[in-house]
């Protein structure tokens, strides 16, 4: 009976635990959310985040979906040539890419280094008592640190995406001509002639989110860590984890192909 | 009550089980210069956050009077990504028409006013130690000529020298703006020279409180341990001997 009481506490704590947690993370979105629409705007902070969003995450991204648009042109080769079907291979890179892997690669990437990089900097303003300073300069803090970040990832995730999908694209014409004899002229019609605006929206759209996630769970951890280098050091953490982007995605994929 | 610039009634907080306020009553008149003496963590700096609205009292009112703030943080809370000058100057650079040219010609002032030459204005926080730290804190505190100015452990960290100098800006700026002060610190050296009044909290409430020449005289067991510095005492510490 002890042990079984001692569950249900365990249990109750948890519980609590966690629907305070949804709650004040339901509070500080609606927060971020109106810092967003409402004047005044940091139009300096904004240029200064799509910078280190947009440029500084670039040739990251650029490597990673390049390289994803190569591996994705080598594997389906391996697989459609046993029907006799390489002229698949164009058609598979173009839909891989712009309806999955950039968005996907590009928001991995952008999490891991700008959402821990959000996080560490709010988290070191927090806990070196320069959110507080914030506030005795009559500055709201949400509208000075988090909606220009919230707002330059929603702007720069589809743009890297983007530029993602031309070179993922590229990747696999590269693999596609050079490695596997395809005609060039061919190749380039064959992926013209699939290429659907539904692939590249929805690749766009998925972006924009990744990107609201990324630097929300990235502001929420930083604003809300506790104690010193040790407290830092977790709201890193718990902004990478969180974005929970391979989550959303599926959700999103439904949405656009499945509803 | 017409005079009176931060007034405490009865205000209580609490961090889960740990009471840190319990009833705290407390009145600075306009003008005045009041030091909060306690040791460490007896809930000065929640006091201080409640008043500045950065922590919410769980019970209890808190009136304030003033127009326009000035905060000099512990650690001086500057800004990494902005210059000294930029600090200085963050307020006046959110107000309609101010130019960067004008504001950095208003920080260059408020720098030299506490002892900084010019060419500090063009660093950043990182380059300074922690004495020009504290100055660029003041500075900043006092860019927007504050009616009231809030110290947070002023001289803690800085060598006793470095301490007076700041004892002494502190007691300038706070002069010549005609400004009211809260001051909180555990150095007593710093609070007779800041103080037109000091006050202790202990046990999350004001116990004493009295001009700097009624604190010497005092019969007050708590006030004259914390004075003196002593670990005996009614004034309990927390410590324990590692094994």
């Amino acid at each position: 009976m002890q042990k079984f009481l001692t569950f249900v506490n365990t249990l109750g704590q948890v519980m609590m635990r966690f629907f305070y947690a949804t709650g004040d993370l339901a509070i500080f979105t609606t927060k971020a959310v109106m810092a967003c629409l409402r004047k005044p705007f940091y139009f300096k902070e904004l240029l200064r985040q799509l910078i280190e969003i947009g440029f500084y995450s670039l040739p990251v991204v650029a490597l990673t979906t390049l390289f994803s648009g190569m591996v994705i042109a080598i594997q389906t080769y391996e697989a459609v040539s046993k029907f006799s079907a390489e002229g698949a291979v164009s058609m598979v890179v173009l839909v891989a890419v712009t309806r999955e892997l950039a968005p996907v690669m590009a928001a991995l990437m952008v999490a891991g280094r700008i959402g821990a990089a959000m996080a560490a900097e709010i988290g070191t303003m927090r806990v070196t008592e320069q959110v507080d300073a914030l506030v005795t300069l009559n500055t709201n803090p949400f509208k000075y640190l988090i909606a220009p970040r919230i707002l330059a990832g929603v702007l720069m995730m589809p743009i890297l995406v983007l530029i993602g999908d031309v070179l993922g694209v590229c990747g696999g014409y590269m693999v596609g001509v050079y490695k596997m004899d395809f005609n060039a002229t061919t190749y380039l019609i064959n992926t013209w002639n699939y290429l659907k605006a539904m692939d590249i929206i929805s690749g766009l759209v998925k972006a924009a989110v990744f990107g609201f996630i990324i630097a929300l769970m990235g502001c929420y951890n930083g604003f809300r860590s506790k104690g010193g280098a040790q407290g830092v050091g977790q709201a890193t953490t718990n902004a990478v984890v969180s974005a929970s982007i391979l989550i959303f995605n599926y959700l999103l994929t439904e949405a656009f192909f499945n509803m | 009550m017409k005079n009176v610039q931060i007034a405490l009634k009865d205000v209580h907080k609490a961090f889960g089980n740990k009471i840190v306020l319990n009833g705290v009553n407390l009145t600075v008149q306009k003008g005045e210069s009041i030091v909060i003496i306690g040791g460490s963590g007896t809930g000065k700096s929640v006091m201080l956050k409640c008043i500045l609205e950065l922590l919410k009292p769980d019970k209890g009112e808190i009136k304030f009077n003033g127009q326009q703030i000035g905060m000099l943080f512990q650690g001086g809370a500057l800004f990494d990504s902005l210059s000294v000058w930029e600090n200085v100057s963050f307020a006046a650079l959110q107000q309609k028409g101010m130019t960067r040219e004008k504001a950095k010609k208003i920080a260059i002032e408020k720098l030299a006013e506490v002892g900084l030459k010019p060419d500090v204005a063009d660093a950043y926080p990182a380059d300074l130690s922690g004495g020009m730290k504290k100055r660029v804190g003041l500075a900043r505190a006092i860019a927007m000529n504050p009616d009231t100015l809030f110290f947070d452990e002023p001289t803690t960290g800085l060598d006793p020298s470095m301490s007076d100098v700041i004892n002494d800006l502190i007691v300038r700026c706070v002069k010549k703006l005609g400004a009211t002060a809260l001051t909180i610190t555990h150095d007593m050296t710093s609070a007779r020279k800041i103080a037109d009044k000091i006050a202790m909290l202990y046990d999350g409430k004001i116990i004493w409180m009295g001009t700097v020449a009624e604190l010497d005289k005092t019969n007050n067991p708590y006030v004259r341990q914390f004075v003196a510095g002593s670990s005996k005492g009614p004034i309990h510490m927390e410590v324990k001997a590692e094994e």
